[in-house]
C-alpha cells in the first residue's frame, strides 16, 4: 500500500511557473478563438501575442525583483530553478520575442501568417524555451526543448517554400539526432550518479572524485554534441545555413538569438561544474570547439554569395566567440556572454529585418537568390536611409566601435584576457579582424558599386510598414546609443550572474 | 565653454554634418565651408586659451561611461596633442574648401565632416577605450572616400585600407585589455585612463609583449616597414581630398600614439625595441625613397616619399630623447603641412589633365609658373630645406638620435639626401624642358579656389621652418615630462642611460635650431 504524499501547496511555490504559463495561455486561447471563428485577420493574433509576450515580460520582471530580494528559488517539486541566469536569459528569450513578432505584419501577404496556428506555436515555442532555461533537471531540459524544437520546426515548414520544407525536414531530422544525444548523455549521467539534477550530479561525481573518467567522458560529448546541435557549433553546424535559408528573414534573425541563448544556458549550467572540477580534456575539447567553431565558419562566411547565408555562418562564429564565455566560466565571462548575446540580439535583429523589408515575391534576373549580395549593389544612392542603417547593423556585427555589438566583443575578450586565456583572446581578436571582411563586403556593395537598376530603390523597403519600420528603428537606436546602456546593463547582469554562483 | 572645448570640437562636426542631411545639395558646400571655419576657428580659440608653459594636461573633461569596467570618456591635450588637432582641422577645412566638381559632393561633405570628429577624437582621448573608439571609427569615413569617389582599384584600394588598420588595431584592443587587467591587478580597480596606467611600471617581459602588441596596431598605421604596402594603393586610388586627409592626419595617428603609449607606458621595451625599431625605419626611409624615384606616377612619388619621412619621424620617437621626440612631433606637423600641400598640387594638376603620370607633363614651368613656384617651395620643405618647416624636424629628430647611435643616425641621414634625387628628378621631368605634348600647351595656371588653399600652406611651411618657437615650445614642454617619466619608470640600467633625464641635461633645442638657422 502506498502511503498518500503529503505535499503543501506553498512548498510548490508554483508563481515559479508563471512566466511559462502565460504564453501557453494565450496559446490555447489563440486556438479557441480561430475554433469559435476562423478566417480572423492576422493583426488579431499578432497583437494578442504581444499582449502575452508582455505579461510574460511583466512576471519576468516581478520574478527578478524576487530574485534580488531573497535569491533562488525553487519551486514544482523542486525541478524549477529561478535563479540569475534562468531570469536574465529568460529576458532576453521574451524580449527578442516581443521584437520579433510585430515583423508578422508585412506589406506583402506571407502564406504562414495567415494561420492562426503561426502564433499558437509561436507561444509555445517560447514557453518551452522558458523552461528549458529555468530547470535544473536534465528531464525537464529535454521537455522544453522538444517543445520549443517541434513548435519551431513546424513555424519554419510554414514558410511555404520549396526550400522551407527542405529546411524544416533538414532541422527535424538534425534535432532529433540532437535529441537522442541528449538522451543518452543523460542517461549515461543517471546511471553514474542516480541523478538527473545537475548539482546533484556534480555532487557526487565530485564526492567520489571522478572515478568513472571514461563514462564522463561519453556523457560530456554527447551533451555537448547535442548542445552543439542546438547552437550550431562545428561540426554540428551543417543545418544551419540552410535552415536560415529556407526560412524567412525575419524568422531566420531569431533563430540566431533566441533557441540558442535557451542553448548556451544548459550549456553553463552542465559544464560550468564540470571545468571547475579541473578535468583536463574536457577544457582542451571546448577550447577547440570553441576556436574551430569561431574560425571554421568565418571562412565559410567568406565565400558565400548570398547575404542571409553570409549572417548564417556569421552567427555559427558568434555562436563560437559566445562558448568560449561558458569555457572560460569566470564570472565577468558569464556576464559577458549575457552581455553579447543582448547586443547581438539587437544587431542581428535588426539586420535580418532588413533583409526582410527588402524580401521580393518574385526574384528578377540579375538575382540568384533572395539576398544575393549584387541586389544590395548601389543602396546608397538608390535608399540612402536603408543604406545607412544596414551599414551601421554590419559595422555592429563587424565591432567597430562606438556600435553595439563592439561592447560585448570588448568585455569578452576582456574576460578572457582576465582569466589568463591569452591565445584565445588572440584568436577572437583576429577573428573579429576575419569576420570584418565580409561584413564590410555588403557594406562596399552598397556604398560603392552602381546600382543595377537606379529607379529600383523601392525594392529595399518594399516589404516594410509602420511596424516593421519601427522594429528597425528600435533595433537601430539599440546599436548607435548601446554605449549609454552598457554600464547599466552590466551592473544589471553581473549583480546577477554573480548571485547565481556563476 | 572653453572648459569643454575639447568635447565641442570633437561633437559639432557630428552634430552639423547630421543637420547637413537637410540642407539642398546645391548649397552644401557653403555649409561645409562655414561649419569648418567655425571648427578651425574653436581650434584657434583653444590654442589662444592653451597655456603654453603648462607641461600637463589642460581642458580635462571627464565623463563616466562604463564605470563597472573602468572606461570613461576623458579628454584632454597637452602641447603633443593640441597642434596636430589644430592641423586636423585646418586640412578639414581647406579640403572642404578647395574640393573640385564631383558627384554626391553632399555625402563627401558630410563623410569629410564626420571624419574631422574622429580626427578630434583620436587626439584628444586619454582613455583608451575612447582612443580605440575614434581610431576604428575614423576607418570608416576613409573607406568611404577611397571607395566612392576613388580611381579604378578603388574597392581593393579601400578594403585593403580597412582590414590592415582593423587588424592590427585588434590586437592592439588586446594589449589595451591586458593593460587594464594589470592594472585591476595592481589596484583593485578597472581603469582604461591613460593618466591612470602612466603610474603604473611594468616588469619587463611584459611590457616586451605589450609594446608588441601595441606596436602591432600603430605600426600598420604609420604605415612601418614592412606592413606598409596597404598605403600606396590608397593613396593611388583616394581622391585628392582623401590623400591630403591620409598623409597629413591619419597617418599621424600611429606616430602619435607611438609617443602617447608605448613610449611612457613601456620604457624598458622602448630600449629593448630601439634598434629593431630603428633598423626598420631606416629601411623604411631608404627603401621607400628608392621605390618612390622608380615611380612613373607623381602620385606614387609623393605617397612613397610620405612613407619615408614617416620612417624619420619613427626614428625621432625612439631616439627616446628630448630632441628627438619633440623633433618627431614637430615633423608630424612639418610633414601634415608639405604632405598635405603636395598632394592638393598633385590634384590640381590631375584635375587639368587626369592623368598622374610624369611622361604626360614636361615643361609645364612656362605654361603655369605659379603653379611651378608653389610646387617647387613645397618641394623644397619636402626635402628638408632649411628655412622651411621639415627641416626643423627631420634636423631635431636626427639629432636625438645621434646621440643613440652616429652610424644608424649616417644611414638615414642617406635616405634624406635619397629624398632630394627623387623629388629633384620628378621636379625636373614635370616642369623644366620643353612642352612635348599638345594639350598641356594651354593648361591654365591655378586658380584662386586652388591658391586659397595653397598660400596658407606656404606661408606656414616657411613661417614655421624660420621661427619654430611658439610651436616648439609647448612640445618641448610636454615631451620633458614624457621623457622624465620615462627615465623615472625605466627600471634597467641601460633604459636609464639610454633615457636621459631632461632636468640634468637640459640641452635646448630650440636654441640649437636657431643657431642651425
Amino acid at each position: 500500500m502506498l502511503e498518500p504524499i503529503n505535499v503543501s501547496l506553498e512548498s510548490l511555490n508554483l508563481t515559479t511557473l508563471a512566466p511559462m504559463l502565460i504564453p501557453i495561455v494565450g496559446a490555447l486561447l489563440i486556438i479557441v478563438i480561430d475554433t469559435i471563428k476562423g478566417g480572423l485577420d492576422k493583426t488579431l493574433y499578432v497583437v494578442l501575442s504581444m499582449l502575452f509576450i508582455l505579461m510574460d515580460l511583466g512576471s519576468l520582471f516581478n520574478a527578478s525583483d524576487v530574485f534580488s530580494v531573497s535569491g533562488t528559488m525553487m519551486g514544482a517539486f523542486d525541478v524549477m530553478l529561478i535563479d540569475g541566469l534562468a531570469i536574465l536569459s529568460q529576458f532576453i528569450i521574451v524580449g527578442a520575442s516581443l521584437l520579433f513578432i510585430p515583423l508578422a505584419l508585412t506589406h506583402k501577404r506571407f502564406h504562414e501568417f495567415s494561420y492562426p496556428e503561426f502564433f499558437a506555436l509561436f507561444l509555445f515555442m517560447i514557453s518551452g524555451f522558458q523552461f528549458m532555461v529555468a530547470t535544473d533537471n536534465l528531464i525537464l531540459v529535454f521537455v522544453g526543448l522538444e517543445t520549443a524544437s517541434l513548435a519551431l520546426y513546424t513555424i519554419i515548414a510554414m514558410h511555404n517554400r520549396d526550400k522551407s520544407f527542405e529546411a524544416a525536414v533538414k532541422y527535424f531530422t538534425m534535432g532529433a539526432l540532437a535529441a537522442g544525444f541528449f538522451s543518452f548523455g543523460s542517461m549515461v549521467f543517471y546511471a553514474l550518479t542516480g541523478s538527473v539534477e545537475i548539482n546533484q550530479i556534480a555532487t557526487v561525481l565530485a564526492a567520489n572524485n571522478y572515478v568513472d573518467m571514461g563514462y564522463v567522458l561519453v556523457g560530456t560529448v554527447f551533451l555537448l554534441a547535442a548542445i552543439g546541435f542546438k547552437v550550431s557549433l562545428v561540426p554540428f553546424h551543417t543545418w544551419a545555413p540552410d535552415v536560415y535559408e529556407g526560412s524567412s528573414a525575419a524568422m531566420a534573425g531569431y533563430m540566431s538569438i533566441v533557441p540558442k541563448i535557451a542553448g548556451f544556458i544548459v550549456a553553463m549550467r552542465i559544464f560550468e561544474f564540470l571545468i571547475h572540477s579541473g578535468v583536463v580534456w574536457l577544457e582542451i575539447i571546448l577550447y577547440a570547439v570553441v576556436v574551430i567553431t569561431m574560425t571554421a565558419a568565418n571562412m565559410w562566411a567568406l565565400v558565400q554569395t548570398d547575404v542571409k547565408r553570409m549572417l548564417a555562418y556569421s552567427s555559427i562564429s558568434h555562436a563560437g566567440f559566445v562558448m568560449a564565455a561558458v569555457m572560460i566560466g569566470t564570472t565577468q565571462s558569464n556576464s559577458a556572454l549575457f552581455l553579447y548575446w543582448i547586443l547581438f540580439a539587437f544587431t542581428n535583429l535588426g539586420s535580418f529585418s532588413m533583409l526582410w523589408i527588402s524580401r521580393q515575391k518574385s526574384l528578377p534576373d540579375y538575382q540568384s537568390s533572395d539576398h544575393s549580395y549584387s541586389k544590395f549593389a548601389g543602396m546608397i544612392q538608390t535608399s540612402p536611409v536603408a543604406a545607412t542603417i544596414m551599414t551601421l547593423f554590419m559595422l555592429s556585427l563587424a565591432g567597430v566601435p562606438p556600435f553595439a555589438l563592439f561592447w560585448g566583443k570588448l568585455y569578452m575578450i576582456g574576460s578572457a584576457v582576465s582569466a589568463g586565456y591569452t591565445v584565445l583572446a588572440l584568436i577572437m581578436a583576429l577573428n573579429s579582424a576575419i569576420a570584418g571582411y565580409y561584413y564590410l563586403k555588403l557594406v562596399v556593395y552598397m556604398l560603392m558599386r552602381e546600382p543595377i537598376d537606379p529607379n529600383g530603390g523601392d525594392v529595399y523597403s518594399g516589404n516594410a510598414t509602420l511596424a516593421l519600420k519601427t522594429i528597425i528603428g528600435i533595433a537601430a537606436m539599440g546599436t548607435i546609443f548601446a554605449f549609454v546602456a552598457i554600464n547599466p546593463l552590466l551592473e544589471f547582469v553581473t549583480a546577477f550572474v554573480y548571485n547565481s554562483g556563476y | 565653454m572653453v572648459d569643454h572645448i575639447l568635447s565641442i570640437l570633437i561633437f559639432f562636426p557630428v552634430v552639423a554634418a547630421l543637420f547637413g542631411v537637410m540642407i539642398h545639395k546645391d548649397s552644401i558646400r557653403a555649409y561645409g565651408i562655414t561649419v569648418s571655419v567655425i571648427e578651425f576657428v574653436l581650434s584657434l580659440w583653444m590654442w589662444f586659451a592653451f597655456d603654453g608653459g603648462v607641461a600637463g594636461m589642460q581642458f580635462m573633461e571627464s565623463v563616466p561611461l562604463i564605470p563597472a569596467f573602468g572606461i570613461n570618456y576623458t579628454l584632454g591635450v597637452d602641447g603633443i596633442s593640441i597642434f596636430i588637432i589644430i592641423l586636423s582641422t585646418f586640412f578639414t577645412m581647406l579640403g572642404i574648401a578647395s574640393l573640385g566638381e564631383m558627384k554626391n559632393i553632399k555625402n563627401m561633405i558630410i563623410t569629410l565632416l564626420m571624419l574631422q570628429m574622429t580626427m578630434s577624437g583620436v587626439f584628444a582621448a586619454l582613455d583608451a577605450i575612447v582612443f580605440y573608439l575614434f581610431w576604428e571609427l575614423s576607418l570608416v569615413p576613409m573607406l568611404y572616400i577611397i571607395g566612392a569617389w576613388g580611381g579604378p582599384l578603388r574597392i581593393y584600394a579601400s578594403i585593403k585600407f580597412f582590414l590592415y588598420t582593423f587588424t592590427g588595431s585588434l590586437v592592439m584592443l588586446v594589449g589595451m585589455l591586458f593593460m587594464a587587467y594589470f592594472y585591476y591587478q595592481a589596484t583593485g580597480q578597472w581603469s582604461f585612463a591613460i593618466l591612470d596606467w602612466y603610474r603604473l611600471i611594468l616588469p619587463e617581459n611584459f611590457q616586451l609583449w605589450l609594446f608588441a602588441a601595441f606596436f602591432m596596431g600603430f605600426a600598420i598605421k604609420v604605415p612601418m616597414f614592412p606592413f606598409h604596402t596597404w598605403l600606396p594603393y590608397a593613396h593611388g586610388q583616394a581622391p585628392t581630398i582623401g590623400s591630403v586627409i591620409l598623409a597629413a592626419i591619419l597617418l599621424k595617428m600611429g606616430t602619435y600614439a607611438f609617443i602617447r603609449f608605448s613610449l611612457p607606458l613601456f620604457p624598458d621595451a622602448s630600449v629593448f625595441f630601439m634598434y629593431p625599431i630603428a633598423v626598420l625605419a631606416i629601411i623604411m626611409v631608404i627603401y621607400t625613397a628608392m621605390v618612390a624615384y622608380a615611380q612613373k606616377d607623381i602620385k606614387q612619388v609623393i605617397a612613397y616619399s610620405s612613407i619615408s619621412h614617416m620612417g624619420i619621424i619613427i626614428i625621432g620617437t625612439f631616439a627616446l630623447n628630448v630632441e628627438g621626440v619633440t623633433g618627431s612631433i614637430f615633423l608630424m606637423l612639418g610633414h601634415g603641412v608639405v604632405a598635405g600641400a603636395l598632394f592638393f598640387l598633385v590634384g590640381v594638376i590631375y584635375d587639368r589633365r587626369h592623368t598622374k603620370m610624369m611622361a604626360d607633363f614636361g615643361g609645364l614651368a612656362h605654361v603655369m609658373p605659379r603653379y611651378a613656384t608653389i610646387f617647387g617651395v613645397m618641394m623644397m620643405a619636402s626635402v628638408g630645406m632649411p628655412l622651411t618647416i621639415n627641416f626643423v624636424g627631420e634636423f631635431l629628430s636626427l639629432l636625438g638620435f645621434f646621440k643613440q647611435s652616429q652610424i644608424l643616425t649616417l644611414l638615414a641621414g642617406v635616405g634624406i639626401i635619397v629624398g632630394a634625387i627623387y623629388m629633384l628628378a620628378a621636379y625636373k621631368k614635370i616642369f623644366f624642358g620643353q612642352v612635348t605634348h599638345e594639350e598641356n600647351k594651354n593648361l591654365p595656371d591655378v586658380n584662386k579656389k586652388e591658391l586659397l588653399a595653397l598660400i596658407p600652406l606656404v606661408i606656414i611651411a616657411i613661417w614655421l621652418g624660420i621661427y619654430p618657437k611658439p610651436i616648439l615650445d609647448p612640445i618641448n614642454n610636454s615631451v620633458e615630462t614624457i621623457v622624465q617619466l620615462m627615465h623615472d619608470k625605466a627600471q634597467t640600467h641601460e633604459a636609464k642611460m639610454r633615457i636621459p633625464s631632461p632636468l640634468k641635461d637640459m640641452a635646448i633645442p630650440v636654441s640649437s635650431i636657431e643657431e642651425a638657422n
